[in-house]
């Protein structure tokens, strides 16, 4: 096992607390590949982790261009990582292109590995560089610290005797790069070794290939004397002991879906239709019929949301999911399954709108379309996941609160914690909160007769469902006459049926943990409020502000509608509140709406997560004006 | 069909909810729910085994007058509602009432897509070439030339021919009837009950208020035997006063023949069945002629297509029980994933 260590020549190693590291090339370069077996490796050696792919909205860009960049990024380290690094600290440029597109965002004095063969005259032009110019040779990059590798040559001379033919071997180029990272970062490859013989297990051509380039890569490290003067990293790993899975939000979505139907006891189906970047919890769900799982690829999201109406009406835990283009097709159902109240998860995986909008890429814009996309007033709860390993969390609430308070919810997500992953440790079945269905049971002769909308001390009605006697009943969209749900168009019972719909959310107030600062002291100068994906920015930015002795606190929203009952108490405690946003300001306008304060905003909207150094920069600024 | 579980012998009145139907003296819905209420008896299936499902319109109020579980749902999307309660529970017996505008306007999406998979489902489209509900607009089966509130001078959309669109679609079950042909539809309807897969049962039903007579051509006691055919499997095509008219197939071409004056016999006529779906296709087509053409040709009443397929539910749940064969996944195994590990 230890065999790419022992093998090394002393080489002068550094320890460092965490890094950043971008693999960078051509959609057709592998890197989203190469990226996430860095990954795991990482991840097995016990190290903390956030990964983050970036890749073409186009399935196949233009090879060598700008808009064929396909990257992954991700930082790793010994103490807890939230992002994937504001800035990279070493960027794999496969090609021209790739440097180009990325290099605004690595640190100074950072890191290039340019594959040298991928900055040819051809991918220069492709790149749009000037005629005559090459980046790697016109001193442009005095202030990095450039290791050009002719990785094409280089692994096509491994390869020689392989008896692949040259666009075969050309495509092993990123494992002898994810070689020399791994001799760079003093990690093994073994992991990767036995991945390739299981991947390619059909293949021992292509699978001895790969391991190859692999070594050749790691070897190339340790014999080439380019890297002496920096020398190879070490990053420490300190993770507690136990068992861990790495997850993407769509995966823990999914997985919080299925474990959620365990959990009640319900069976779970899920109506949904394909949309960036929301699929792959619809695919991963699809997976899970050991589960019990059932999904539905509807015609489109309409049919989607209604076939899980449907469900839900039949006693399953139902769900539907999407982004922004397919809420909007849903809103609709969405008042319909209010007025029926009947349990229904919705997952919507924000992405940068209006329309198509930008659909590969992030945005928290959707927060308005979540409170008050329907027409009449139609309040639903509202939830919102912090990072990947909390789509588990809050998916699993979401779900809790839909059957247990008998309405459609609302679970927030975005397309940046869709696709980050990070460590999970393996949750344990029993630390699971319960999930008590309102399941009404049958009805003898001798009972009163059913009342659909007769409603506990919550004011949630019990859910009757098909096949129990005595309970037959029909609701719909139409109005309801309280407590019987024949079908009523009297003003006040409309008045009555509208205002106890509505205090049925807000009593959901009642039932909620209360919010909790997640860092910083309980009074001070500044409380940075944030929702959703910009959690791991805030934090990390949280954190250096009270390193630099500000008096800031952060506080991160799961539960926006209704809000948690002390947050009213909690905004008092500071001079000033900032909220960061992905968007024009809409988490903003509610606050204010809500307790009459003037937050202050910070927008994004460039289709691109927050760092923690423009949040830092922005406390800083306010701080300053205290 | 669905597993039957049979309490006591029911009677129509069983199916009877409380509440009185609300639609205008005179609509064919009436006797349409009639006939519904009176063939579930027969089905020997419980009540509370029992959900209809809608969308919007007049029509779509039905599941409100039935005793068992209901949803009354939103304009066009009763399809799909009626697919997921069917895929959660298979165990069900589930029917949907729906309008021409509900399913083949708003609903057309999830009409051809509910076809093509094949729920076993008890579609009732009523159709009455109208928009009832919003009060006498043109629908997708309103005839060219009708005047309507937004149509004053005449239709100009082409309309659908639903046998056609349900055939073309991958329907499984086809079969046609009329509201006030009581005995006739509820014959049908149990034969709709009674197929597996998504049964489709176009109803010609009369809306006096807004569309009044729209299917006198084929109702009417005196001319109906002239310009329809019922259809009976294994029969030969004969209609006309005293059937002494017949269709012959020219290749693919109907042909009415008067049997007396062509000297053709009965037994060089079609001969109906309904599991050949290139003549039911052709019969489909048979409701694109104008009953008062030239050589028009009847129109088809009773079952135009059935067909044995799998249903869609029975095939998801074949493939959660083969996902199950080595029992079913735990929630630690579901938490633990295939992909862990294990720090030291
Ligand atoms: C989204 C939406 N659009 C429009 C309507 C208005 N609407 C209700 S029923 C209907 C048409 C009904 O016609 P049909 O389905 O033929 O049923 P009928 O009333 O004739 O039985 C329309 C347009 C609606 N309820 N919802
Ligand atoms: S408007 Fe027409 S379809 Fe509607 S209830 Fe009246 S008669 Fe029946």
């Amino acid at each position: 096992m230890t065999d790419s260590k022992t093998t090394t020549k002393t080489v002068n190693v550094t320890s460092k607390a965490s890094v950043s590291v971008l693999f960078a090339g051509d959609s057709g370069d592998g890197m989203q590949l190469t990226g996430t077996q860095f990954a795991n490796t990482v991840a097995v050696r016990g190290s903390e982790l956030n990964t983050f792919p970036n890749f073409p909205s186009e399935i196949r860009a233009p090879a060598g261009t700008i808009s064929g960049v396909s990257g992954f990024q991700l930082q790793f380290g010994s103490k807890p990582v939230y992002t994937p690094g504001a800035l990279f600290d070493v960027m794999i440029a496969m090609n021209s292109a790739a440097l180009k597109a990325n290099l605004k965002n690595l640190h100074q004095g950072g890191i290039i590995i340019a594959g040298t063969d991928g900055f040819d005259e051809k991918n220069l032009k492709l790149a749009g560089y000037p005629e005559g110019v090459n980046p790697l040779e016109d001193g442009s990059l005095s202030n990095y610290t450039v290791f050009p590798v002719p990785v094409q040559q280089l692994t096509r001379e491994a390869l020689k005797d392989s008896g692949l033919s040259s666009r075969e071997v050309d495509r092993c180029k990123n494992m002898f790069i994810l070689g020399l990272l791994y001799w760079l970062y003093n990690l093994p490859y073994e992991g990767t070794v036995e991945m390739l013989q299981s991947k390619f297990s059909k293949k021992p051509l292509i699978a001895d290939a790969n391991i190859k380039a692999v070594k050749a890569g790691y070897y190339f490290g340790d014999e080439t004397e380019i890297f002496a003067n920096i020398g190879r990293f070490d990053i420490p790993p300190e993770k507690e002991h136990g068992t861990y899975r790495r997850v993407t939000g769509n995966e823990a979505a999914a997985i919080a879906l299925a474990a959620a139907a365990k959990k009640s006891g319900l069976e779970l189906f899920l109506g949904s239709y394909p949309i960036t970047p929301a699929t792959e919890i619809l695919q991963n769900l699809a997976k899970m019929k050991k589960w019990g799982a059932k999904t539905f690829q509807a015609e489109d999201e309409i049919a989607g949301i209604c076939s899980s109406i449907g469900a839900a009406f039949g006693g399953a835990l139902a769900a539907t999911n999407t982004s922004g283009p397919g809420l909007a097709l849903k809103t609709e159902a969405l008042g319909l399954a209010v007025i029926m109240e009947i349990p229904l998860v919705v997952i919507n995986v924000q992405r940068g709108g209006p329309s198509t909008g930008l659909p590969t890429k992030p945005e928290q814009s959707d927060l308005f379309m979540a409170m008050y996309g329907r027409h009449g007033e139609a309040p639903l709860p509202v939830v919102a996941a912090s990072s990947p390993v909390d789509c588990f969390y809050t998916t699993y609430e979401a779900a809790r609160l839909a059957v247990e308070h008998m309405t459609p919810v609302i679970c927030l997500t975005d397309g940046y914690l869709a696709l980050s992953s990070e460590p999970w440790a393996v949750e344990s079945p029993d630390n699971l909160a319960e999930i008590k269905p309102r399941i009404h049971a049958a009805r003898k002769p001798e009972d009163p007769p059913y009342l659909p909308y007769k409603r506990d001390e919550n004011l949630v009605r019990s859910w009757a469902i098909p096949g129990t006697k005595g309970l037959e009943h029909r609701i719909g969209g139409l109005e309801k006459q309280n407590e019987t749900g024949n079908v009523s168009h009297d003003p006040d019972n409309h008045e009555l049926m509208t205002k106890l719909r509505a205090e049925k959310i807000a009593r959901i107030a009642d039932t909620i943990p209360l919010q909790t600062l997640d860092n910083g002291a309980e009074k001070g100068d500044l409380l940075v409020l944030g929702w959703g994906s910009s959690y791991g920015a805030i934090k990390t930015a949280v954190d250096q502000a009270i390193e630099k002795g500000y008096s800031v606190a952060h506080a991160h929203l799961r539960y926006i509608n209704p809000f948690p009952k002390n947050l009213r108490q909690i905004l008092g405690n500071y001079k000033q509140v900032l909220i960061p946003e992905n968007n024009n300001g809409q988490l903003v306008h509610i606050i204010r709406d809500t307790f009459l304060i003037e937050p202050v905003g910070f927008s994004k909207v460039k289709g691109l997560p927050f760092n923690e150094m423009e949040i830092l920069a922005k406390i800083t600024d306010l701080i300053k004006e205290l | 069909m669905t597993d039957i579980n049979p309490t006591t012998a029911l009677t129509a009145k069983d199916f009877a909810s409380n509440q009185e139907p609300k639609w205008c003296p005179g609509c064919g819905d009436h006797a349409v729910l009639q006939q519904i209420k009176s063939v579930l008896p027969e089905l020997g299936v419980a009540s509370e085994n029992i959900a209809f499902v809608s969308g919007i319109g007049c029509s779509s109020r039905l599941p409100y007058y039935m005793a068992t579980y209901g949803i009354h749902g939103i304009h066009g999307r009763a399809l799909p509602m009626a697919t997921g309660l069917k895929a959660a529970r298979p165990d069900l017996s589930v029917w949907v009432a729906t309008g021409d505008g509900d399913a083949l306007s708003i609903g057309g999406n999830h009409f051809i897509h509910t076809l093509r998979r094949n729920p076993d489902l008890n579609i009732v489209l009523f159709n009455n070439e109208i928009y009832g509900l919003t009060k006498g607009q043109y629908s997708p089966t309103s005839k060219l030339g009708l005047r309507t509130v937004t149509s004053p001078a005449g239709v100009i959309d082409h309309p659908f021919n639903p046998a056609s669109l349900a055939i073309g679609s991958g329907g499984t079950f086809f079969a046609r009837a009329f509201d006030k042909d009581g005995k006739f539809l509820r014959s049908i309807l149990l034969r709709a009950a009674q197929h597996r897969g998504t049964s489709l049962v176009e109803i010609y039903q009369n809306c006096p208020i807004f569309n009044n007579a729209a299917w006198d051509a084929f109702a009417n006691a005196d001319i109906k035997a002239e310009n329809t055919i019922y259809l009976e499997q294994q029969k030969p095509l004969l209609f006309g006063k005293d059937q002494k008219k017949g269709i012959r197939l020219d290749g693919f071409k109907p042909i009415v023949v008067d049997l007396e004056k062509s000297g053709v016999s009965t037994a060089d006529l079609w001969i109906h069945d309904e599991t050949d779906i290139n003549k039911a296709s052709i019969l489909a087509r048979f409701a694109d002629t104008d009953p008062d053409s030239e050589g028009a040709l009847p129109r088809p009443i009773g079952v135009l297509y059935a067909e044995d397929r799998v249903t869609y539910e029975d095939a998801l749940t074949e493939q959660v029980r083969d996902a199950q064969k080595n029992g079913a996944g735990t929630l630690a195994e579901l938490l633990k994933g295939d992909n862990s590990y294990v720090i030291k």
